[in-house]
Order: C-alpha cells, then structure tokens, then sequence
C-alpha cells in the first residue's frame, strides 16, 4: 500500500506498511475464525466452536487497534490523495473483517444450538459456500497488497457462485421441510448457516471495492448479487 | 515532460463538437483540457499562454488557465515554482521588478490586461494584492491605510463618503468591531492578524473585482490564519480569489480550484477536492503527500 517511494517521509511510509500489515493479520484471524467455525458445525466438535465464540474478541480488538491507529494517522500526518484513502481503506477494511469474524462467531453458535443432535445431512454444499467465500476473501487482501484492481473485480463477480450455491442450499432445505415438518428445526439452523455465510461473501465484495476506491478513487457498488 | 492533467468531470460535458470560447476567442493554441476545468461562462480572469522572466530567467513558462468567477483558486506548489510570479504577472505588478517581462494574455471581461492601451494603475484597482507580511504604512491610521489605496487612485470623494467606505472595507474585512474606536492610531499598533486585514481591508476600498493573495497567513499564528482562511471564504461570496499558499491544509480548507505549478509549469488543475483526494499526475500526488518540495 504505502509503495516504498523515494520518500521524504519514510517514517509515515512504514507507519502505512504496520498498518497494512496488521490488516492482513486480522483478515487471516478471520479466516482461521471461519474455517474453525466451518469444522465445528461439520465435525459436530462443540469444543471448536467455543472456541470460536471465545476468539472472536481478539479480533474486535484488534479492529479497534487498527481504527485507533488510522486515527492517530490521520491527526498527525494530514493524509491527503493516496496516503488518505489507503487509510479509509484500511477504516472500512476492518468493519468489514470484523463483521465476518461476527458470521464466523455465528457458525460457531448454530453449531452451539444444534448441540448433539447430527446434521440433518451429510454438509456438501455449505462447506464449498465456505470455502468460495473464504477464497473470496483471500483474494480480495490480494489485490489489495498486489493493489490489482482486475483481480478486486474477479473477486465481486465470483459472489454470484456463492449465490447460486446458497439458493440451491435454500431450496433443497425447503423441500426437507415440506417433505418432513419433524425436521424444520435441524434446516433452519443450517440456512441459517449457509446464510452467515453468504454474507461472508458479501463482505468480501465489499472488501474488493475498497481495494478499487484505494487504487483509483472511485466508489462503486460491484455487489450486485441477489441476497 | 507528460502534458498537463485536467481533473474533474468537464472533459465528459463537452461531448457536442463545440468548442469552449475561451480556447477559440483569441485564436490561440490552449493547452487541451486544462481551460475546460472551468466553464466559460464561469471564467472570471483567463490567464493564457504566459511566460514570465527575470532577465535570462524563465520563470513561468506557458500557462493556461481560467480562474472562477466567486469561487476561491489556490496555487501551491514547491518553493521556486513560479506561483508567486505568476500571481504576479495577473496584475501587472511582475513588470514592477528589474529585467521583468511577461509574455502571453491575462483576459478580464474579454479585454487583455496586456494590451498597449489598458492602464496597469486601473488593472491594479480592479485586480487588489496582498502580500505575505502585512504591510500597512506605517506613516498612516488605520483609517487612512485603508483609504491610501483609494486616494491614490485619485477617487473624488466626501468626507462622510470616505468615512463610509473606510468602515465598509474594515467590516469587509472582518476588522471594523475591533478597531471601531481607535481609527486614528497608527496601523502599525495592530497585532499581525490584523495588521493583515487591514491589507486585506485597504485592498477592498477600492472595490476590486477579483483579490491575489500571496502567502497571506504565513507569517500569522493558527488563530489569525483561522480568521483569515474565513475572511477568504466570506469574500469569495462577491469577489474572485486567488491565493497562492505553501500550506496544503489551508488550499484545501479555503480553495474551490486548486493549480499546481512545478519548476514554472503548470502539472495540473480541478476542483480542489479531486485535487486533494485523487490527483491525476503522480508529481502532484508526490507534492501533496509530502514526498517531495
């Protein structure tokens, strides 16, 4: 982000590159967070998704950390052209991890109220919905150290896979439910799921965008999903 | 050198086929985009094609540029760009210094503040000037340095009209409550903030058209700068402003239209905000984030 320039101002320079770099390590909580989530709910391992619920703290503080930080950035070094939006950018960046951190928290409790009691079927599809999204993510931090804003683009277009895997999940659960009322509790907990999880996904456009306003300081919706 | 970098939507607007006025007028050849940041109808003072010199010096070199009509244009630029000679240059004052010379057209109400017929005295009562230290003279009140500029300009006028326009200009200039009772003493008693807007108030006198402002607050405290960086924003209101300025803060805090100038060129010119958020040119960007000048 801070492009290590011939700079009169290394010192704000490296003060960018920390920041990026703990941006990136909150992306990686978080995507630790969702797998961990992902293999408690699939595992039926109660103990993992604890742990997850537990963890999710450390992640809303270092959101903090990395807001008070972009504050203390902009009060003393007057960001103006790059240097500001690659710290809104970094603003808005960590809400949005940190509200995926908050779906991941949410896998974790589904998989808490489930108890139990096994899944009302073998999980195929949420686990690829997780793992696109996740991908998602991991593509979107990309392109903002690679600031490639072709490949932010890619990541917005690829919500729609995670779309049509959610509708396809959403309508086979239906037919659980219509075919068998006993079971309308065990799908609703897993579309509640599939739905966390798509919202992952929605974050991670959201992420991408952000990447696009970095590198050319243009806003735009590329979220154009269904849900 | 990469050409000049407009910023702002007006490149879109102008899709018809029609030509913007202010690059056809005069018949010369203007730099594509730069002008067509301001609309001509919007166009207050057009500086075109100027060179200015210092002797074997070439200062400015080749500038085309429209300043708004009520809106405030800021110059920034590194020390030596040639802000300040340009600033110069739009009300003949340039000319003033040894070895001087200006080339080009600096355009007022169509008319060419050049030409061999306009009387640089008139240009300098309709284009006012402050400069960088407050400058009262120190001979004079505070309510004759406000009319100095008006009796020299050899105005008739009563005595009530010139007590009139002495309080009008103070108020103008935002200083009249502090100096109301005390008119008499000398303008140099004044703390410098206000010394300044005494400057600022001698210059509205005369009830000029349009103000130059060169580095008005650099030798102010934050608060004086503050209650300057308002006066500025206040007067763009009835008059055009332009002020060139060191500190990138104050350009984007008081300027609708930013320019800047490197090395006597002009990079690039927009609306401030675009200016300040997403430069086209990476020296402007360089300039403004700090990394050079």
């Amino acid at each position: 982000m801070a492009a290590m320039r011939n700079s009169t101002r290394a010192g704000f320079d490296r003060d960018l590159q920390a920041l990026q770099d703990d941006l990136l390590m909150m992306g990686s909580m978080v995507q630790k967070a969702i797998f961990k989530a992902l293999d408690g709910l699939k595992n039926r391992d109660l103990s993992i998704s604890r742990q997850v619920i537990a963890e999710d703290d450390l992640i809303d503080r270092k959101r903090f950390m990395i807001e008070d930080r972009c504050i203390d950035l902009i009060a003393t070094q007057q960001p103006l052209a790059k240097d500001l939006r690659a710290i809104i950018t970094v603003l808005h960046i960590s809400v949005e991890l940190e509200r995926m951190g908050d779906y991941a928290e949410g896998l974790a409790k589904i998989s808490l109220r489930m108890g139990e009691q096994p899944p009302l079927k073998p999980l195929i599809d949420i686990p690829r919905m997780a793992e696109k999204a996740t991908e998602m993510l991991r593509r979107a931090l990309d392109s903002l150290v690679r600031q490639d804003v072709a490949l932010a683009r890619d990541v917005c277009a690829s919500d729609d896979e995670v779309d049509e895997l959610y509708t396809q999940v959403y309508h086979e659960l239906l037919l659980y439910m219509a075919q068998d009322p006993k079971t309308i509790e065990r799908a609703t907990f897993l579309l509640w799921a599939a739905h966390d999880i798509e919202r992952i996904a929605d974050r991670a456009t959201n992420v991408a965008e952000r990447v696009i306003y970095l590198v050319t300081g243009k806003l735009s919706e590329l979220n154009a999903g269904r849900y | 050198m990469a050409q000049p970098q407009a910023t702002g939507q007006q490149q879109t607007e102008r899709t018809n086929g029609a030509q913007p006025v202010n690059g056809m007028q005069f018949g010369i050849d203007v730099k594509p985009g730069m002008i067509d940041v301001v609309p001509d109808e919007e166009a207050r003072l057009i500086v075109r094609n100027v060179h200015a010199y210092y002797g074997e010096a070439h200062a400015v070199k080749d500038i085309t540029f429209a300043m708004r009509s009520r809106k405030v244009t800021a110059i920034i630029g590194p020390s030596g760009c040639g802000k300040s000679t340009l600033l110069r240059c739009m009300n003949r004052m340039h000319e003033e210094q040894r070895a001087a010379r200006v080339e080009g057209q600096i355009i007022l109400d169509g008319e060419n503040i050049y030409d061999r017929s306009v009387d640089p005295v008139l240009v300098r009562r309709r284009i006012g000037m402050v400069f960088q230290k407050p400058n009262p003279f120190p001979t004079m009140s505070i309510a004759d340095n406000v009319l100095a500029g008006y009796k020299l300009n050899r105005v008739r006028a009563g005595k009530g009209d010139l007590a009139e326009r002495c309080e009008v200009a103070l108020r103008r200039a935002a200083l009249w409550d502090e100096v109301k009772d005390q008119l008499n003493r000398p303008g140099t008693d004044l703390s410098g903030g206000q010394q300044q807007r005494l400057c600022i108030a001698r210059s509205l006198a005369v009830d000029p058209e349009i103000l130059l402002m060169d580095e008005p607050c650099s030798a102010l405290d934050p608060l004086a700068t503050a209650r300057i960086e308002d006066l500025v924003k206040e007067l763009s209101q009835e008059i055009t402003v332009v002020i060139v300025t060191h500190n990138m803060q104050q350009a984007a805090r008081v300027s609708d239209m930013t320019a800047f100038m490197l090395l006597g060129r002009m990079i690039e010119y927009g609306p401030t905000t675009d200016m300040f958020t997403t430069p086209r040119d990476e020296r402007t960007e360089a300039y403004i984030t700090g990394r050079f000048g």
